[in-house]
């Protein structure tokens, strides 16, 4: 019997009154990619920072690969960890974030390699030639050492994409990747993530693009005011869904 | 679009004729009031009662050339100091933890809240009210030897300095994008290795034009230290001129000191802005 890479059982988070999330559970299972649609202030990104730990949960827990994230239990309580134990936990997963958030003073190599070189502390010319391997791979060998504001914002997102898998972690997170992309430039990222699950990666996206869903999910979530509405296999969920609320959404999005 | 537009009458084509240059008739006349009123002055000062022969003899003399190395050496020593503890407080005040947070913000009151000249005055008095400093059982010594001039001018010029730069860091630290703050901790860093490798890099770039302002306030400002005996250029101009009463003489000499040693810091500064200003598209003008 597998066990899921991604546990979330009761999650709750509050930002002062707004409920963005209320009692949210989900399983991710190791090399699944699931897609998390859902209007705006849904609580889709709510959801991935928590996982990623930048937002704390109020109640709840999140499990990675059996760890339990960001609290300790002892003593029939529950503490908080150290930032560093925090720091340690966000290594098993990577983060892609809807404004790229690549360090505009270094290059695009050293962008990759930084998080590998001063976090883990591995060789230098070993994760060199990683990065390297990795910019193939996003198809950007040639752009190594032009800075981010040299590039487009879909080079931009690919290098992200890149970093993330430098720190080679078991789990990537998209936050609205090909959100602040103009319409031309959707399609490089797109097929970057396409390759990346096919690679066998497991992936948590948060998305509008219900193509790219329909192709490449696994499963699709669906939420709506901070609480999973329907959860099931992308083509059922996408083409015939069983909520109301789904079907208005789904017809809004592709009207 | 082969088909001719039909366009009204009464617009004749003007692609032909040339944009005169206009002639600034204002700008002659005020340039010309102003070479007058500076003219003047001149002739006031050249006629006036000033031995500029003084003024030459005494610009490199021993005293004063010391007296200015004097004053650079404590400018760039309290700046240093000024800094490290500006950035020190600067990143206290964005702590989370609250104890910090109120003692750096205890530290830009008082000594922004006070005058520079007093505090000089109470480092280098503190003798007077702890006649002997030290950690108890482990060492001492007599606090009027320890508080020399320039230890007295390096903590009172440094400390207040500090007190100002921690504004200048923090508002450089608030600069930065909060998603450069997010995207460190996904890569598993911590907060100061994050503030050391992603946020300081990119608020320097902010921090530079406000900290040359702060440096050249400095180096005029090491001038105070002449009340508290340190030997920089303005309290060497003043030995002189008490002895041969050239007074007007030796404050020119002094002052053409500090306009060389702050117009030398400009193009210093630009090497330093090329420096961080990696891999950000530039915006002249």
């Amino acid at each position: 019997m597998t066990k899921p890479l991604v546990a979330i059982r009761q999650v709750s988070r509050s930002f002062g009154e707004f409920q963005a999330l209320k009692q949210v559970s989900l399983d991710i299972w190791p090399r699944e990619v699931v897609c998390l649609i859902g209007p705006s202030g849904s609580g889709k990104t709510s959801l991935l920072r928590c996982i990623n730990q930048l937002s704390p949960v109020d109640s709840g827990g999140i499990w990675l690969d059996g760890e339990l994230l960001g609290l300790r239990e002892a003593g029939g309580q529950l503490h908080r960890l150290s930032e560093r134990e925090v720091a340690r936990q966000r290594l098993s997963c990577g983060m892609v974030f809807q404004r790229f958030n690549l360090f505009p003073h270094m290059t695009a190599l050293e962008n990759i390699v930084e998080g590998p070189v001063q976090v883990q502390r591995r060789k230098l010319p070993e994760v060199k030639a990683e990065a390297m391997e990795l910019l193939r791979r996003v198809g950007l060998a040639e752009k190594a050492n032009a800075y981010p504001s040299q590039l487009s914002g879909g080079q931009q997102q690919r290098v992200a994409i890149a970093r993330a898998l430098a720190m080679k972690p078991k789990l990537v997170l998209f936050d609205e990747p090909t959100s602040a992309l103009d319409p031309e430039l959707v399609g490089e990222v797109l097929s970057v993530m396409k390759e990346l699950a096919k690679s066998g990666m497991t992936m948590l996206v948060v998305t509008h693009e219900l193509g790219f869903a329909r192709e490449v999910a696994d499963r699709v979530v669906y939420m709506d005011q901070g609480r999973i509405v329907e959860c099931g296999r992308a083509t059922d969920v996408l083409n015939s869904p069983r909520e109301p609320r789904t079907r208005a959404f789904l017809s809004a999005e592709v009207g | 679009m082969s088909e001719q537009q039909a366009l009204a009458d009464g617009f004749p084509d003007l692609s032909s004729l040339r944009v005169a240059r206009e002639a600034h008739w204002g700008r002659w006349l005020t340039a010309a009031i102003i070479v007058v009123v500076l003219a003047a002055i001149a002739r006031a000062f050249a006629y006036g009662q000033i031995e500029w022969s003084y003024v030459g003899r005494f610009i490199t003399a021993p005293v004063i050339v010391k007296g200015i190395v004097n004053t650079m050496v404590m400018a760039v020593l309290a700046m240093t100091l000024g800094i490290v503890l500006g950035v020190i407080v600067a990143i206290s005040r964005l702590s989370p933890n609250p104890v910090l947070r109120s003692v750096a913000s205890g530290y830009t009151w008082l000594f922004r809240g006070t005058p520079l000249i007093l505090q000089l005055l109470l480092w280098f008095n503190l003798a007077l009210v702890f006649p002997t400093i030290g950690i108890p059982s482990l060492w001492s010594a007599r606090a009027v030897d320890v508080m020399t001039p320039i230890v007295a001018a390096l903590l009172g010029l440094g400390i207040n300095q500090g007190a100002y730069t921690s504004e200048v860091m923090r508002a450089g630290l608030l600069s930065v994008d909060i998603g450069q703050y997010e995207a460190a901790q996904a890569i598993g860093m911590g907060r100061l290795r994050a503030l050391r490798r992603i946020i300081l890099p990119q608020a320097m770039r902010v921090v530079i034009p406000p900290l040359g302002n702060e440096f050249i306030g400095l180096v005029k400002a090491t001038s105070l230290a002449s009340v508290i005996q340190y030997p920089e250029v303005l309290h060497s101009a003043e030995n002189i001129y008490y002895a041969n009463s050239r007074v007007i003489e030796l404050l020119i000499v002094a002052g053409l000191w500090y306009l060389l040693v702050v117009s030398l810091l400009a193009p210093l500064q630009m090497l330093l802005e090329r420096r961080f200003a990696r891999g950000v598209a530039r915006i002249t003008r």
